[in-house]
C-alpha cells in the first residue's frame, strides 16, 4: 500500500475506530442531512450508561463536597492529571517518555507570572492583561515544547529520559538563579485568575469547574487525536518507525508535532497550576516534580488517556492525607509503599489493575487500547 | 392556617438556633483549642523542622496540654520548604481541620506564601513558626499573621559596631544568593555603614557552590576582615579553600554560619577562627537564668537518647516562642476565641512575650521587637572552641532604627557603602 492509500484508510469514517484498516467502498460517503443522523448514531454507539454516570457525578460532585476537597483535592487532580495527560500522549501513543513536561508547564507559568500581573521584590511584571497575558504564555510553552522536541527526537529510549531530564535541570537552575526575569529562588506570587462575567475564577467552585473543562477539553482532543490519521500515524511510528519512513512519512515531523501538541497540554495545566497556588517559584519545577508528573501517568497507567486522572488523584489524596494515617515523620513511607504496590502488582498501573479484575469477574473483556505495548 | 403553620416553622427556627448560639457559646470554654502545626519534615530542613516541632511541643507540655480550662489539641503537617506545598498543608490544616490557630512556617518563601494566604481565611489566627523574610511583615502584610521571632536583618544587630571597635575598617561581604543573606547583610551594613566602615566588594555565591576560587581571587589586599554568610558545609568548604589559598584576612559570620561544623574545623586556620565575632537571635553560653532553664527543660524532655540535639537548635528556640506566645495570648483571654478571634488578636498584639532571653513586643505590623546577641569564639581550657556572648542588644525593632520612607528591603545592592 502506497502512503497516499494508508492516508485516504485511517481517514475513512468511524469505522476506522474499530478496525483501524477496514476498507471503506466509495459510496458509503454520505449526504450532509444523513451524516448528522449517523454523527448522532455514533454518539448513542460510543456514549454508555457509565459515561453519563461519571458525567454526572462530576458536574454534582463540588455541590456535595466541601470548598477544601473540591478546590484542594480535585482541582489539584485535574490539573496534575492535565499535565500527566500530556505525558501519557507522549509516552503512550508516542512511545516517546518526556521529563520535561513539567517544565513545559513552569514554562507557560513563569511567562504569565512575568507578562500578566504579579508581585515580586523587583519589579518584573508587566501586567500585561490576562486575554494577552494567557494566550502568550500558552505560545511561548508550545514553542519551547516543541523546541525541546527538536532537541530529543533525535535521540531513543533511556537518552529521551536523560535529554529531556537535562534539559528540566537546566531550565530549574536557570530559574533559581536568575533574578532579573525570574525573581530567583523566591519567584513570582500573587498571580491569580481574573474576574471575568462576574464570577472569582479562583473560588472553589468556579475554578473547578474551570479545570474540569480544560481537562476534559485535552481528554477528547487527546482521545480524538489517537484516532486521527495523525495519531494513528504516530502509533505506528512509536511501533516501527523505519517501516513508516519507507511508507513515505516524515517521522521527525511527526514526533516533533506530538511534543507541540503535548506542549500545549502541558502548558494550559501550567496556566491553571499557577493560577492554583497563586505562585510559582523554581520549586515548582524541580527534580522532584518532573519525577512526580512521571509518577502521575505511570500509577494511572499508560494504555489510555484516563490514567492520567486516576493516577493524579490517588498522587493528591495521598499527599494530602497520608499525614493522618501514619506518624509524622514516616508518611512518606506510606506514599510510597502505596506507589510500589500499585506498580509491583500491575506495570499499567491502575487501569491495568482494573483490566484484570473486570477480566477475572469475566462479564466482558477488560478495558484494552488499541495500541501495542512499547517494544 | 397557613399563618400558623408559618408563625410555628418560624418560632421553631428562632428556638433551634437560640439553642445553637446558646450551646454553642457554652461548649467553646469545654471544647479542645485546635492549633496547627507547620514545619519542614521533609527536604533540606528536615532536621531542623523536626526540632522545630519539638520547641513547639515543649511549649504545650509546659502548661500540661491546657490553657484556661481548653485542651489543646495539636494537629500536625509537613512541607519540604517550597511555598507551594506549606501552602498546600496549612489549607488541609484551615479548612479540613479547622483548626483555630495555625502556628508555622519554617522558612522564608513559605512564610511569605502563607501570609498571602492567611488574608483569605480571616477566621483563623496565624502565628510563624520560624520563617523570617523581612517582606512577610514590610510589605503588604496580613491583619491576621503574627511573628514573635525577630527577622534575618534584626540578628545582625551589634555586629557592625562590634567590627568597628576591633578595628575593621573595611569589609568584603561573602553571601549566598538568597533572601536571607541579604537580609543579614543588610543587617550588618545599615549599622556598619553609619558608624564610618566601607564595604568595598560584595560576592554573592550560589547556595550549596562547592568552588570559592574565583571569589578568593576577587578579595581586595586592603579590606581589614570578611563578612562570611554561609550555611554549614559552604562555610567550611571556603575556609578550606581559604586557607589553602594563604589567606589570613579575620572573619565576622552570619547568625548560621559559625554553627558547631566551623567550630569543629580541623585545618591550619583553626587557631585564627579564635575572636571570630557573629550575631544571632541565641546564644548557647548565654547565662541568663530563663535561658538556663529553657535549655535544661529542653534536653529533660528530648534527651540526646530519643533524637534530641545536644542543646536547643534555632528553629526549637523560635517555634517554642510563637508557640509559647499562641498559648499566653489564650491564658490572656482565657481560652475565649469568639468573635472571630478579635479579643485573642488584641491580647496578642498588647502582649509582652515572656521568652528565654528576654521580652519581646510586637510593632504595628505584628512583627516582633527583641533581642540580639553579639558572640565571639574563644578557646577553653581543653581547647575545645566555643561561642561566647560578646554583647547583648535589646529591642532591635525591624526598621533597625531607620524610618518606614527611608527603609528599603535588602537586596543584592541594597544597601551599599563601597
Amino acid at each position: 500500500m502506497s502512503a497516499a492509500q494508508w492516508r485516504r484508510a485511517m481517514r475513512s469514517g468511524p469505522g476506522a475506530q474499530a478496525l483501524p484498516l477496514a476498507p471503506v467502498a466509495p459510496a458509503a460517503l454520505p449526504a450532509p442531512a444523513p451524516a448528522r443522523l449517523d454523527w448522532l448514531a455514533a454518539l448513542r454507539r460510543t456514549v454508555r450508561p457509565h459515561h453519563l454516570a461519571v458525567l454526572v457525578f462530576v458536574l454534582v460532585f463540588p455541590f456535595v463536597a466541601t470548598p477544601f476537597i473540591t478546590f484542594q483535592v480535585a482541582a489539584q487532580s485535574l490539573v496534575l492529571g492535565l499535565i500527566a495527560l500530556s505525558l501519557t500522549f507522549l509516552g503512550g501513543y508516542g512511545g516517546m517518555v518526556s521529563l520535561a513536561q513539567m517544565t513545559v508547564a513552569g514554562i507557560a507559568g513563569y511567562a504569565l507570572a512575568v507578562l500578566g500581573t504579579s508581585s515580586s521584590g523587583a519589579d518584573i511584571a508587566m501586567r500585561w492583561p490576562w486575554w494577552v497575558a494567557v494566550p502568550f504564555a500558552l505560545a511561548i510553552a508550545t514553542l519551547c515544547a516543541t523546541l525541546i522536541g527538536w532537541l530529543s527526537v533525535r535521540t531513543e529510549g533511556i537518552y529521551t529520559i536523560m535529554i529531556t531530564l537535562a534539559i528540566g535541570v537546566a531550565f530549574y537552575y536557570l530559574v533559581l538563579q536568575n533574578y532579573s526575569v525570574f525573581n530567583g529562588f523566591q519567584g513570582l506570587r500573587e498571580i491569580y485568575p481574573p474576574k471575568v462575567l462576574g464570577v472569582a475564577w479562583r473560588d472553589p467552585v468556579p475554578f473547578y469547574f474551570l479545570c474540569l473543562a480544560c481537562a476534559m477539553a485535552g481528554y477528547f482532543l487527546v482521545r480524538w487525536v489517537v484516532r486521527a490519521p495523525f495519531g494513528i500515524a504516530l502509533q505506528g511510528i512509536r511501533d516501527n518507525p523505519r517501516r513508516m519512513e519507507a511508507l513515505g512519512y516524515h517521522v521527525v515531523a511527526h514526533r516533533v508535532a506530538a511534543y507541540a501538541l503535548a506542549g500545549l497540554l502541558a502548558a494550559v495545566g501550567g496556566v491553571l497550576l499557577v493560577w492554583y497556588n497563586g505562585l510559582i517559584t523554581p520549586g515548582s519545577v524541580s527534580i522532584s516534580w518532573l519525577i512526580n508528573i512521571l509518577v502521575v501517568a505511570v500509577l494511572g497507567g499508560m494504555r489510555h488517556p484516563m490514567g492520567a486522572f486516576l493516577g493524579a488523584i490517588v498522587f493528591v489524596l495521598l499527599q494530602t492525607f497520608a499525614i493522618d494515617l501514619i506518624d509524622r515523620e514516616r508518611f512518606n513511607l506510606l506514599i510510597g509503599g502505596v506507589f510500589f504496590a500499585i506498580v509491583l502488582f500491575s506495570p499499567d498501573g491502575l487501569l491495568g489493575l482494573w483490566a484484570a479484575l473486570r477480566s477475572r469477574l469475566g462479564s466482558r473483556p477488560g478495558m484494552t487500547s488499541n495500541q501495542r505495548r512499547q517494544p | 392556617m397557613n399563618v400558623n403553620k408559618r408563625l410555628w416553622v418560624r418560632s421553631m427556627l428562632g428556638a433551634a438556633a437560640l439553642a445553637a448560639l446558646v450551646g454553642g457559646a457554652w461548649a467553646q470554654q469545654g471544647q479542645p483549642v485546635k492549633i496547627g502545626l507547620l514545619a519542614t519534615l521533609e527536604g533540606p530542613f528536615a532536621a531542623g523542622g523536626a526540632d522545630g516541632m519539638r520547641g513547639a511541643e515543649l511549649a504545650v507540655k509546659q502548661r500540661g496540654g491546657t490553657v484556661a480550662g481548653r485542651k489543646i489539641e495539636i494537629i500536625k503537617a509537613s512541607s519540604d520548604a517550597k511555598p507551594d506545598v506549606a501552602v498546600n498543608a496549612t489549607r488541609k490544616l484551615v479548612e479540613q481541620d479547622k483548626v483555630d490557630i495555625m502556628v508555622g512556617p519554617l522558612s522564608g518563601g513559605e512564610g511569605i506564601a502563607v501570609k498571602d494566604y492567611s488574608k483569605t481565611q480571616p477566621q483563623v489566627t496565624f502565628i510563624n513558626g520560624a520563617s523570617g523574610a523581612q517582606a512577610t511583615t514590610l510589605d503588604n502584610p496580613s491583619p491576621n499573621f503574627f511573628r514573635f521571632n525577630t527577622e534575618g536583618a534584626q540578628w545582625m544587630i551589634g555586629l557592625g559596631k562590634a567590627a568597628m571597635a576591633k578595628g575593621y575598617k573595611r569589609v568584603m561581604v561573602i553571601a549566598e544568593d538568597y533572601a536571607f543573606p541579604y537580609s543579614q547583610v543588610q543587617g550588618f551594613m545599615t549599622e556598619y555603614c553609619r558608624a564610618g566602615g566601607k564595604v568595598p566588594e560584595k560576592a554573592w555565591v550560589p547556595l550549596g557552590g562547592k568552588d570559592y576560587s574565583s571569589v578568593i581571587a576577587k578579595i581586595p589586599k586592603d579590606v581589614d576582615a570578611l563578612l562570611v554568610v554561609l550555611g554549614g558545609a559552604d562555610a567550611v568548604n571556603f575556609l578550606t579553600q581559604y586557607e589553602n589559598a594563604g589567606g589570613d584576612k579575620p572573619m565576622l559570620g552570619g547568625s548560621i554560619t559559625v554553627s558547631q561544623d566551623v567550630l569543629n574545623y580541623k585545618g591550619k586556620r583553626r587557631e585564627s577562627l579564635v575572636g571570630t565575632l557573629s550575631a544571632g537571635p541565641l546564644a548557647d553560653a548565654y547565662d541568663g537564668a530563663d535561658w538556663k532553664a529553657f535549655v535544661a527543660d529542653y534536653q529533660k524532655t528530648y534527651p540526646v537518647s530519643a533524637g534530641g540535639f545536644p542543646s536547643p537548635s534555632l528553629f526549637a528556640y523560635v517555634y517554642y516562642v510563637n508557640m509559647k506566645a499562641a498559648l499566653d495570648g489564650l491564658e490572656a483571654v482565657k481560652g475565649d476565641l469568639s468573635g472571630n478571634q478579635a479579643k485573642y488578636r488584641e491580647a496578642l498584639s498588647k502582649m509582652t512575650l515572656k521568652t528565654p532571653n528576654g521580652d519581646v513586643k510586637l510593632d504595628a505590623n505584628r512583627q516582633a521587637i527583641g533581642t540580639t546577641f553579639v558572640t565571639e569564639v574563644v578557646k577553653d581550657d581543653k581547647g575545645n572552641l566555643f561561642n561566647k556572648v560578646h554583647s547583648k542588644i535589646d529591642n532591635v525593632d525591624q526598621l533597625l532604627g531607620m524610618k518606614k520612607e527611608e527603609f528599603k528591603i535588602g537586596s543584592r545592592d541594597v544597601p551599599a557603602c563601597p
